[in-house]
């Protein structure tokens, strides 16, 4: 999966593919921001109700930050395992990672449905609304990437079994992976903990 | 797979992940839509050349000034630029090839198709007519029901995808793929204008397109981010916008910029003046581009203290520009300078530059700039920056680096007439617009009264239109002859000072026979002479297989792989099936992105 040109130094000595993640992450915090920024804008000009006081589930949301840390550590024993070279624990905690991906968006589907349903807060109810599922959304989709990655990394040490364990394409995705769960961690304090103050 | 397909021939070309090739497609896509916006601008000012004028509806005007704009900016200037940094990037840097081939080409196909998405709204006739800015609430859909504001949202955020893409292997390439004692302040200045807008690029980008899927969900899914009557605003669009906008002006720019010192240092046969103070500039033009967005909209009541700081920070910006512009000068200044097409080019952005910068610093007072807010006196001021200043330092890099890419030289002669028409009309069409907006002619308005006193101006600017129109046609006759009969270039034709010219021209596919390695600025200059001027002999040359060299792989993947992401994004711009034809083109992206993942490189 290697895709420099081969044969050729680093002048950084960062692997390129490496390099490339931080420099997307970059552009990730910009958009991120962005999001954020229009969340705050927008969370009191609301129109209508329901508020953000009642729609959040406060005990919920931490239990599913709390899943999406876990999968982070998930994630660091696995590239600890891979550079150890131990194949079954590597496979099983990319699976964890995999797992806490699928419950962190379980609990966002659960999170969602229970907004349109139970408290009736529609994409296009009100302002805030709009701009909470924008920003979440847009976090979800980052979730469902990494589990299709992480899912196509244990699919893929399932099958080369002993020969494949590239630490380095689970460093990419590593760094990936903490810098959805660092967004969530600023978009649970800024969304959901900042209605309390 | 990869390693069966044909080297030649069409095939070779959508499966090419080689920078040079890529380059010269960037370069072949930017013409062509170059002479689609230049038709839009020539029948704009054809229906303005009297007054009362019926050649084209109002509606069409509106329709083809959003699409000038638009076209001009992401269809012909940023891949223009990108077509520089793909041929020029590695082989001024010594490298093989960029860090990710065959993201580069995704970048390409992913912009070409993007384009072509952009430009089927002619063929429907669905013209996007809001602007190319497209101000809030025009965007929503109750103004503009039919899909034209779609083609140009998801138009654009296609082509932003391909930028993004691009934007993150060159900034890689630039820091990573440096031969041997490239440190960062050996390279040349071209590449440091190319980094910086690079991450202009990464930093602005995903404002715009946050922005974008905002508009797409106001218009699809009934939210209401631009709309008052739900709560939304209709000065975020703005926001937004320019904060991506402003950044935007200086990615169109700095390229030019770019080029221009190269052609000049070389044409004056002196080191570009002051180096190092003209990185500095170019990173702190950079910087100070993400902080003065606002003065786009001093006249929609921001309050003192935003106006004051934001017109602060704006004629702060003169100061590095004002640097490179004399340094530019100084370099000049004694050189023994050779006036060949490139170099006059090169010279007259200088000067044209500095024309649209100085009206750009009278726009940076808030008190100024109400007063010439929308008048033919803005449209004066971008294009003698945006015109005069970028697609005439783009032009002499073509005459540059045309040998170099080709192997074949222009011809002077129709290059020397081209820059003079190009030159007379720019000035004509342009130039007399400053007393057009003075005298408070608006931008956009499709036709006036003839009792305005904006009659002999408005005459004076189509003729210069149709002078500038002939320079064009002569360029692409130029272009055309001059790769079939002119001629043959050798490797340095111009006595050049960077590394590309140290190689045949056009250059071999694996680039450099052995990695180069400098010890400084202008290395290859040094090679060639001695500091006090004096002629070296030439190195000898080294033997070597060319089969040594391992190339990276063509592959299918980056051209299928835009097709899906294109398909997603065609979804938006029919009226039945939109989901079905996404998810179609879901499919596409998901399962390219596997096979790319799991190809041999």
């Amino acid at each position: 999966m290697s895709e420099q040109a081969h044969g050729h130094h680093q002048s950084t000595n960062i692997e390129n593919r490496k390099f490339a993640m931080w420099v997307l992450i970059g552009s990730e915090c910009f958009l991120f921001g962005t999001l954020i920024a229009n969340y705050l804008i927008n969370k009191g000009r609301s129109l209508s109700g329901p508020s953000p006081q009642e729609v959040y589930k406060i005990n919920v949301t931490t239990l599913s930050t709390f899943d999406l840390l876990m999968s982070s550590v998930a994630m660091v024993l696995a590239l600890h395992y891979c550079k150890e070279k131990s194949l079954r624990k590597f496979q099983f905690w990319t699976a964890m990672v995999v797992v806490g991906g699928l419950i962190f968006l379980g609990f966002q589907y659960h999170e969602f449905s229970t907004f349109v349903n139970v408290d009736g807060l529609g994409l296009s109810t009100n302002i805030f609304a709009s701009s909470f599922y924008l920003l979440t959304g847009c976090h979800g989709a980052h979730v469902t990437v990494g589990v299709l990655w992480m899912s196509s990394i244990l699919v893929t040490s399932l099958i080369k079994g002993e020969k494949w364990f590239n630490s380095e394409v689970i460093e990419v995705a590593g760094l990936y992976w903490h810098f959805v769960d660092v967004v969530w961690i600023i978009i649970f304090t800024f969304v959901y903990l900042f209605v309390y103050i | 797979m990869a390693k069966y397909l044909p080297k030649t021939g069409i095939i070779s070309w959508l499966t090419t992940v080689d920078h040079k090739r890529i380059g010269i497609l960037y370069a072949l896509a930017a013409l062509f839509f170059l002479v689609v916006g230049g038709v839009d601008a020539i029948l704009m000012r054809t229906q303005l050349i009297v007054p009362n004028n019926t050649f084209i509806t109002g509606e069409i005007f509106n329709g083809l000034v959003t699409m000038h704009g638009t076209t001009m900016i992401f269809l012909v200037v940023m891949p223009l630029s990108a077509a520089f940094f793909n041929f020029l990037v590695p082989l001024m840097i010594g490298a093989p090839d960029v860090a990710f081939p065959r993201l580069n080409a995704l970048s390409y196909w992913v912009f070409l198709f993007g384009a072509l998405l952009l430009n089927t709204s002619y063929l429907v006739q669905q013209i996007p007519a809001m602007g190319w800015f497209a101000y809030a609430n025009l965007t929503e859909k109750q103004f503009n029901p039919t899909h034209s504001v779609d083609f140009w949202v998801l138009g654009i955020q296609v082509v932003g995808l391909a930028s993004l893409i691009a934007a993150i292997n060159f900034f890689v390439t630039i820091l990573n793929m440096r031969c041997k004692g490239m440190t960062l302040l050996k390279m040349p200045l071209f590449i440091w204008a190319t980094l910086v807008t690079q991450v202009l690029l990464i930093l602005a980008l995903p404002v715009i397109t946050i922005a974008l899927v905002m508009i797409s969900f106001d218009r699809n899914y009934g939210t209401g981010f631009f709309n008052p009557g739900l709560g939304g605003q209709v000065i975020m669009w703005q926001h937004l916008f320019w904060i991506f906008g402003h950044p935007e002006v200086y990615i169109l720019i700095l390229p030019a910029m770019g080029i221009v010192s190269e052609i000049l240092a070389t044409s004056a046969r002196k080191p570009l003046f002051g180096y190092s103070v003209m990185v500095y500039s170019t990173c702190a033009i950079g910087f100070l581009g993400f902080a003065v967005w606002a003065h786009h909209m001093f006249t929609t009541g921001l309050g003192a203290w935003a106006q004051a700081l934001f017109s602060a920070a704006t004629m702060l910006i003169a100061v590095p520009t004002g640097v490179k512009i004399f340094n530019w000068i100084s370099t000049l200044w004694g050189g023994k300078i050779r006036f060949n097409t490139a170099s006059m080019f090169a010279i007259s952005f200088v000067a044209m530059f500095t024309l649209g910068g100085l009206s750009g610093i009278m726009h940076s007072s808030p008190v100024i700039d109400t007063q010439h807010q929308d008048t033919y006196f803005v449209v004066a001021h971008f294009h003698y920056v945006l015109y005069g200043g970028a697609v005439m330092g783009l032009f002499g890099g073509i005459f540059y680096w045309f040998p170099k890419v080709t192997g074949r030289m222009l011809n002077e002669m129709l290059g020397k007439t081209q820059f003079w028409l190009y030159m007379v009309g720019f000035n004509l069409t342009f130039f007399p617009m400053h007393f057009l907006g003075l005298e408070g002619m608006p931008r956009r308005i499709f036709t006036y009264a003839p009792d305005m006193n904006w009659n002999f101006w408005n005459f004076c600017a189509t003729i210069g239109a149709y002078i500038t129109a002939v320079g064009g046609l002569l360029f692409f006759f130029n272009f055309c002859i001059s790769l079939k009969w002119g001629k043959k270039a050798p490797a340095d034709p111009w006595d050049g000072r960077t590394l590309e010219w140290s190689i045949s021209s056009p250059p071999p596919e694996y680039n450099f026979a052995h990695p180069p390695e400098v010890t400084q600025l202008d290395d290859f200059w040094y090679q060639k002479y001695t500091h006090d001027g004096k002629r070296l002999p030439l190195a000898p040359e080294r033997p070597f297989d060319p089969k040594s060299i391992h190339l990276p792989d063509q592959s299918f993947w980056p051209i299928l792989l835009a097709a899906g992401i294109t398909t997603i994004a065609s979804g938006f711009v029919v009226s039945d099936h939109g989901v079905f034809i996404s998810l179609c083109g879901l499919a596409i992206t998901v399962g390219s992105a596997f096979g790319w993942a799991y190809e041999a490189p």
